[in-house]
């Protein structure tokens, strides 16, 4: 697909790096594939959009750049419907709980997006605000970060299509949730 | 057979429901406590705060151009103007007279941003009352518009073309081409939005009636824009106060008197025929001349405060700068049109049932992060 | 109606406008500006709203300033028959405890515009039906829009 998938790590690296795949073997089992097939093809996300990217997501599910012609095929109301949050905007102090509760509600399978420079560091808001969150990462663990502000919607639908390179690669036997251990601060 | 008739006193109780920061029909993130008996509204109370960003403070820190930055994302669907009325209130303070050409190319671009914003309105309104044909149909058209503005502002939704002195770089050679094929295709498919909802008989009945707001009611709580407009209110800030090139272009004020859902949405769609009357104006006879005048890379403004107003899709922005000569601002305060008009909400929904208060919510156009700033 | 008829018009309601610390300015601002004393705001208010020759009907702006010594408020008020603007303002030196008299029964608008300003600069108002904080939560410590808000966690000064 033209990505690299194997980005290299600089010394002074503050976290610990989670291998993408959920740390599975190159050998993926043909039950696997199957499974991850089927997981990868019919992501449903939920309708959470804070501010000006979610303009673009909608955007990108409008008729002329579509995301449904690859699997995501409605966006659903409730969190216990949906398999994948697309953060669109910017997290605040006062919102932060709630989008806990909402992850939290999700069953798993569950994946996250993190979409504009918002959601990634708290992007134009970093300096000098007292209320936004600086970074969704903060909050819950996310799998793909989509930059720009806004981003593009070719660019969000290569990040989409990244996470569902990146499912496919998942494995039954040796599976980690990412939330384990995240609010110890792994 | 005696049959007994058995009176249970049902006591009603009022119901507390919570309609949460997550909803699709909320338009962002609001939070609505109701208070509700059965299917009828007894209170509505907002809860904001879940976007709010700290603009205003930012602000005192920030320099001049770096504002008209942030002003960009507060009411994101009108970003142009609301760039405008930093620049407006920065030229007037500096006494800065900026060319021909750069006012009329602002106010083209300003009607262009009106237009997508009346559409993305149009196509999020019907998804909120049923109708999902709506939401394609106004993406469609906002797509053209997106595209125009990328080729000469850079980006299709945060644009930032406007500086203080005049605009970032000349328009593109395509953008009175493009335009004026835009303009000839949207013609042909304002009618269909007509068709296909306006004239709907489940649509009629939902609006008409709904959400009721007197004259006197309007001004008191400071409605501006179309729910000003619906009820009869002549508040269009470019008609009584007017900025950029709008003192020489003809359009119409779109006044109506019942004051319902109905009246509203009925303005919007035809301010969208009066924005294209406008652009009609004035693409033809765009003046030749520089496109900024030059300023100082540092802005400092005199002592003193200044207040500029502009009509943004939504209603009156007002921005206020309090200056005392250094090259921060002292307090920045930005009056936006959805503050207003939200806290008319409790007004005019009490009484109705929740499926009007979704249908009356959708008519004001609120977009939370311009409340909340 | 002029800056300077409305002004003399204003003044002929007060009988004598210095004691009561009333001043009129219109440097500095494109305006005319009246400060007045927090003991004289509601009856000036209800006064400019209801003479019928200046009919100051639409409150569009109320903003809270920390001048750096004192408090204050900032009214903008407009007439929708005569179209001119008005300013009023109102300070008052206690910063502990600040407060002045609501106008949200004069225009309604003024309900959530009063919530704000106690919200991010602490000014109490007397008789507000809902006093409450509007945009942060309600365990927030402290007044973030004055100016000696210092506040470690959160931001990231520049």
């Amino acid at each position: 697909m033209g990505i690299n998938n194997t980005p290299e790590i600089p010394a002074d690296f503050p976290g610990k790096v989670i291998p993408a795949g959920n740390g599975a073997n190159v050998i993926v089992t043909s039950l696997d594939q199957i499974i991850n097939w089927g997981r990868s093809n019919s992501l449903w996300s939920l309708y959470f959009g804070t501010s000006c990217c979610a303009i673009e997501m909608m955007q990108t599910g409008a008729a002329k750049h579509d995301y449904s012609r690859f699997g995501f095929e409605v966006a659903r109301p409730s969190p216990r419907q949906a398999d994948l949050i697309i953060i669109a905007g910017t997290i605040v102090n006062k919102m932060a709980p709630v989008l806990r509760r909402l992850y939290d509600q999700m069953a798993e399978p569950k994946y996250v997006i993190a979409m504009g420079a918002c959601a990634i560091s708290g992007g134009p808001f970093f300096y000098n605000s007292y209320s936004v969150v600086k970074g969704a990462d903060h909050v819950i663990p996310v799998d793909v970060y989509v930059p720009g502000c806004p981003p593009r919607p070719e660019a969000l639908l290569e990040g989409m299509l990244m996470l569902q390179a990146k499912i496919r690669t998942e494995s039954m036997k040796n599976k980690i949730f990412p939330i384990d251990g995240f609010d110890e601060g792994l | 057979m005696d049959t007994t008739i058995i009176t249970n006193n049902f006591k009603s109780e009022e119901y507390f429901i919570n309609m949460g920061p997550q909803h699709p029909a909320t338009h962002g993130v609001l939070r609505l406590l109701l208070t509700i008996d059965g299917e009828i509204i007894k209170k509505v109370e907002p809860d904001l705060g879940y976007i709010h960003r700290s603009i205003e403070k930012m602000c005192e820190r920030d320099s001049y151009q770096q504002i008209v930055h942030l002003t960009d994302r507060m009411d994101y669907l009108s970003s142009h103007i609301n760039n405008e009325a930093v620049c407006l209130t920065v030229e007037n303070a500096l006494q800065v007279e900026v060319p021909e050409r750069v006012k009329v190319i602002r106010t083209i671009i300003d009607e262009l941003t009106r237009i997508a914003s009346h559409t993305l309105w149009w196509g999020v309104m019907g998804m909120d009352v049923g109708a999902l044909t709506t939401y394609f149909y106004g993406f469609r058209d906002r797509e053209m518009i997106n595209d125009i503005f990328e080729e000469t502002c850079g980006a299709r939704l945060t644009m930032n073309y406007n500086i203080p002195g005049g605009l970032m770089f000349d328009i593109h050679p395509n953008f009175v081409k493009r335009t004026k094929e835009f303009i000839a295709h949207f013609k042909t498919k304002l009618p269909e939005y007509d068709t296909l909802l306006t004239g709907n008989i489940i649509f009629q009945k939902r609006m008409k009636g709904v959400g009721i707001l007197t004259k006197e009611d309007a001004i008191s709580f400071g409605a501006s824009g179309p729910v000003g407009r619906g009820s009869g209110y002549s508040c269009d800030v470019r008609r009584h106060h007017p900025y950029s090139a709008y003192d020489r272009v003809n359009f119409n004020e779109i006044l109506k008197t019942e004051g319902d859902s109905f009246a509203r949405y009925q303005i919007r769609i035809l301010e969208m025929w009066e924005s294209m009357s406008i652009i009609e104006q004035l693409i033809d006879n765009i003046p030749e001349g520089d496109y900024k005048v030059a300023t100082n890379a540092v802005i400092k403004l005199p002592e003193g405060e200044f207040y500029q107003k502009v009509e943004t899709a939504r209603g009156e922005l007002g921005v206020y700068i309090i200056s005392t000569g250094t090259k921060n601002p002292y307090r920045v305060k930005f009056r936006s049109p959805g503050f207003s008009n939200l806290s008319l909400l409790n007004h005019i929904a009490v009484g109705g049932k929740i499926g009007d208060l979704v249908a009356t919510m959708a008519t004001l156009d609120l977009v939370i992060p311009d409340i909340d700033r | 109606m002029t800056n300077e008829a409305l002004q003399n018009l204003i003044s002929s309601w007060i009988p004598d406008p210095i004691a009561i610390g009333l001043e009129f300015t219109e440097e500095k601002s494109q305006f005319l500006n009246i400060t007045v004393q927090p003991e004289q705001l509601h009856q000036l208010m209800t006064q400019l709203k209801s003479n019928s020759e200046t009919n100051f009907d639409y409150l569009f702006c109320l903003s809270g300033v920390d001048w750096g010594k004192e408090l204050g408020v900032v009214y903008h008020l407009e007439s929708t028959t005569h179209r001119h603007i008005i300013v009023v303002k109102v300070k008052t030196e206690d910063r502990e405890n600040p407060n002045f008299d609501t106008v949200c029964d004069i225009w309604y608008t003024a309900e959530f515009h009063e919530r704000e300003v106690f919200d991010f600069f602490g000014i109490k108002f007397n008789n507000h039906p809902n006093l409450k904080r509007l945009f942060l939560t309600e365990e927030w410590d402290g007044f973030p829009l004055r100016k000696d808000y210092v506040d470690e966690i959160n931001m990231v000064i520049k």
